[in-house]
């Protein structure tokens, strides 16, 4: 501990900075958190408890909320009775409160050299309005989730474009299962296959365009992502009746083999080793190439601490998000046996996970598109609602493909 | 509170008596013990809605400050797609749920005799509705679940289906309104059995005489004096069919894309859910539900009122 706040120390003085205030933190720091589930809890808990220990004068008070009860909690307490951090999400989940004038401006922190340099990756998804708004603690990959045993079985190879995909997929299908499982009922499960698909026919910065309301639900371009996505669907390639699971109830159908894989972010590995798939049955692929193209890019979300505008302790809030993003804490808290998932800091190392690892290398050097959050994340909330509800229906009736589209172009030209 | 000796010690003390307070404590007392309830019903109920009608002329997000947009929210209603499915489906509840009312009567009749062990099949067919409406809503989510459910093994012994109820956007309604009549079917059927124990058995008597039986006593003798129940049973169910929400939001989430909105849920979706956040729309759907209530809201105590003045 003690040499952690001497190189602090010494890093501050190196640099010329007048951050002596550093040392000499007090008061309170209040901490609203909804990482309410059983590991992301302790890892918050340990956290507050180890800052804490760090400054004698200052008393850390840590607030777990659930983590589905946060997303409106956070509106009140913003506005009402604002803590000195709160966690959140990158991208547009943040605008609301940008917007609205919640979220602290922490532009001095990214000018900051050790934050710049580390965080460099995630700065886009910061950023809003050219300023910065928080700092990433954690992100995860997503990808093709798949049985390998199926696979060798069946003598597939994990595909690398999509000649390969859908031939695999036709295979898989003639052995009686499907090829993917999919449980849309909380719709935005559907949101990452039209992620992936667009990204990879159209690539990032359509996407993004498309996200951002520049371009229109209409386009040909968009067609044929959908088009795309027919293919697939025309095929039987996902589990029928999808539209009654949600995520979780759509992972027996991996788990017993009646499909054969799974369009999924890295916390879907967990339950799924839970169900009892083991090493040389789970696997995962990036998705492949569709239109050779648009380069690579990959949907990996942030999650993220921010400092409210209303803060009462800004400085020691400040020196919080140093200590969250540090390389060293950041290996300790999305170790396996913590988050279980990836760092932001460039200087941290990843845990020994076959998943992890993979993704980790899929996001560092083969995602040269650029790295999106989510479909949710990166289209504001009342054009994500309307379009995955549209995915979903698309997924059930493609043939009411041009209905679809026309009703979100309507959302489209009020939202933005 | 008995006021008439002081009334009559009046006469004594002329100056303290004749204040204005004195002279009208019979007209004002009601009004004094009304008070509390009239008060809290103004803040908690009457203010809020005008505060909601206020609201559907803004366009706010919760945050920000409230941006007066006058007939917008309303005129963006009028080709919403998915207030329309909402409107329909909450008609389709309105109507369909009202079946609850001759399901109880026939429950609480074939209930209503002396047999050993009565009481324990009266609260086996009261239990749907002791039970928590999210655990009605799990129980007939796997029932109907497409793969696994009992409804599609039934079927498939008389060589029909499989169907997926609930991911259907034809049925989705109707299977969430059977649902919902289950327990209000043992809703009914206790007002009924209540309804029942007050029937005058002398005129019940005087019509075996006259030769009445099986329907015709039914419909001339017993339903006639059941119509407090009936009324009762019709108010409760209206409203529970004008609230659905719970099971709505336990079985499918107001989908497959949206099918089984009913307007609570479409309200709570644009103003309060996790991609809401339109509060003046939010209210504006609000004012709608509001406003079909109100039809019969006022109906119902325009037929008390009426009841009232017959009993007078």
């Amino acid at each position: 501990m003690k040499t952690l706040k001497g190189t602090v120390a010494g890093l501050a003085l190196s640099l010329g900075l007048a951050t002596a205030a550093q040392a000499e933190l007090s008061g309170t720091l209040k901490i609203f958190s909804d990482m309410s589930n059983p590991a992301p809890r302790a890892v918050m808990e340990q956290m507050a408890e180890e800052f804490d220990a760090m400054h004698p004068d200052l008393s850390v008070e840590l607030t777990v909320i659930d983590r589905e009860a946060y997303k409106t909690q956070i509106r009140n307490f913003l506005s009402a009775n604002p803590p000195d951090v709160a966690n959140w999400y990158a991208a547009n989940r943040m605008r609301p409160y940008v917007s609205a004038g919640l979220f602290e401006d922490i532009s001095d922190l990214w000018a900051e050299p050790e934050i710049a340099d580390a965080l460099a990756s995630t700065k886009g998804a910061m950023t809003l309005d050219g300023k910065q708004w928080g700092v990433p603690y954690t992100y995860y990959q997503w990808g093709v989730y798949y049985r390998e045993d199926i696979y060798n079985e069946l003598g597939l190879e994990e595909p690398k474009d999509w000649a390969t995909f859908k031939s695999n997929c036709q295979k898989i299908l003639d052995s009686g299962r499907k090829c993917f499982t999919i449980g849309t009922k909380f719709l935005w499960t559907a949101g990452g296959w039209f992620d992936y698909l667009n990204m990879r026919t159209n690539g990032y910065d359509f996407h993004m365009a498309l996200t951002n309301g520049e371009v229109a639900w209409t386009d040909d371009r968009v067609k044929q992502t959908f088009a795309n996505w027919r293919e697939l669907i025309d095929m039987g390639a996902f589990i029928d009746n999808h539209q009654s699971y949600s995520w979780q109830e759509a992972l027996p159908f991996m788990v017993k083999g009646e499909a054969a894989a799974y369009l999924m972010g890295n916390f879907a590995v967990a339950p799924l080793r839970e169900a009892g798939l083991g090493t040389d049955q789970l696997d995962f692929y990036q998705f492949p190439s569709i239109n050779p193209d648009v380069e690579l890019a990959e949907d990996a979300p942030t999650d993220t601490f921010h400092i409210p505008s209303g803060a009462q302790n800004k400085e020691a809030a400040r020196a919080f998000l140093r200590f969250v993003v540090s390389a060293d804490n950041q290996t300790k808290i999305n170790g396996g046996a913590a988050l279980g998932q990836l760092p932001v800091n460039s200087g941290s190392s990843v845990d020994d996970d076959e998943m992890l690892n993979q993704g980790f290398e899929m996001l560092s050097s083969n995602s040269p598109g650029g790295i999106a959050q989510f479909f949710d994340r990166d289209a504001p909330a009342e054009m994500a609602s309307v379009a995955m509800e549209g995915f979903q229906e698309f997924m059930v009736f493609p043939d009411n493909l041009d209905d679809i589209l026309n009703r979100l172009e309507k959302a489209r030209e009020r939202v933005y | 509170m008995n006021l008439a000796p002081e009334t009559g010690s009046s006469a004594t003390s002329p100056g303290v008596s004749d204040s204005w307070l004195r002279r009208n404590r019979q007209a004002l007392a009601p009004w004094l013990f009304l008070a509390p309830g009239v008060i809290f019903f103004l803040f908690y109920v009457i203010f809020p809605i005008l505060q909601s009608f206020n609201l559907s002329f803004y366009r706010w997000d919760g945050l920000g400050d409230p941006q007066f947009i006058g007939m917008e929210n309303y005129r963006e209603l009028m080709d919403d797609r998915a207030f329309e499915v909402s409107l329909w489906n909450n008609l389709k509840w309105l109507l369909l749920y009202l079946l609850a009312i001759p399901a109880g009567l026939f429950i609480a009749l074939f209930l209503n005799q002396t047999v050993t062990g009565i009481r324990l099949y009266k609260s086996l067919f009261f239990f749907p509705f002791v039970i928590s409406q999210v655990v009605v809503g799990l129980v007939f989510s796997w029932f109907y679940d497409p793969t696994f459910g009992l409804l599609n093994q039934v079927l498939a012994w008389v060589g029909l289906g499989p169907i997926n109820v609930l991911g259907d956007p034809t049925l989705v309604t109707y299977g969430i309104i059977i649902a919902g009549l289950w327990p209000q079917t043992a809703y009914c059927m206790i007002l009924y059995l209540t309804g029942l124990n007050a029937v005058d058995p002398e005129q019940v008597e005087a019509a075996r005489l006259d030769g009445a039986k099986g329907a015709k006593m039914l419909w001339y003798v017993i339903i006639p004096q059941l119509r407090p129940a009936t009324f009762v049973a019709f108010v409760v169910t209206i409203i529970g069919a004008l609230r659905s929400f719970d099971l709505i939001s336990i079985m499918t989430n107001g989908g497959p894309f949206g099918s089984s909105r009913v307007l609570s849920f479409y309200m709570f979706e644009k103003a309060l859910s996790e991609y809401g956040f339109r509060m003046g729309y939010g209210a504006a759907i609000a004012v709608v539900l509001f406003l079909i209530m109100l039809c019969f809201i006022a109906y119902f105590l325009w037929s008390m009122y009426q009841d009232d003045k017959g009993a007078r």
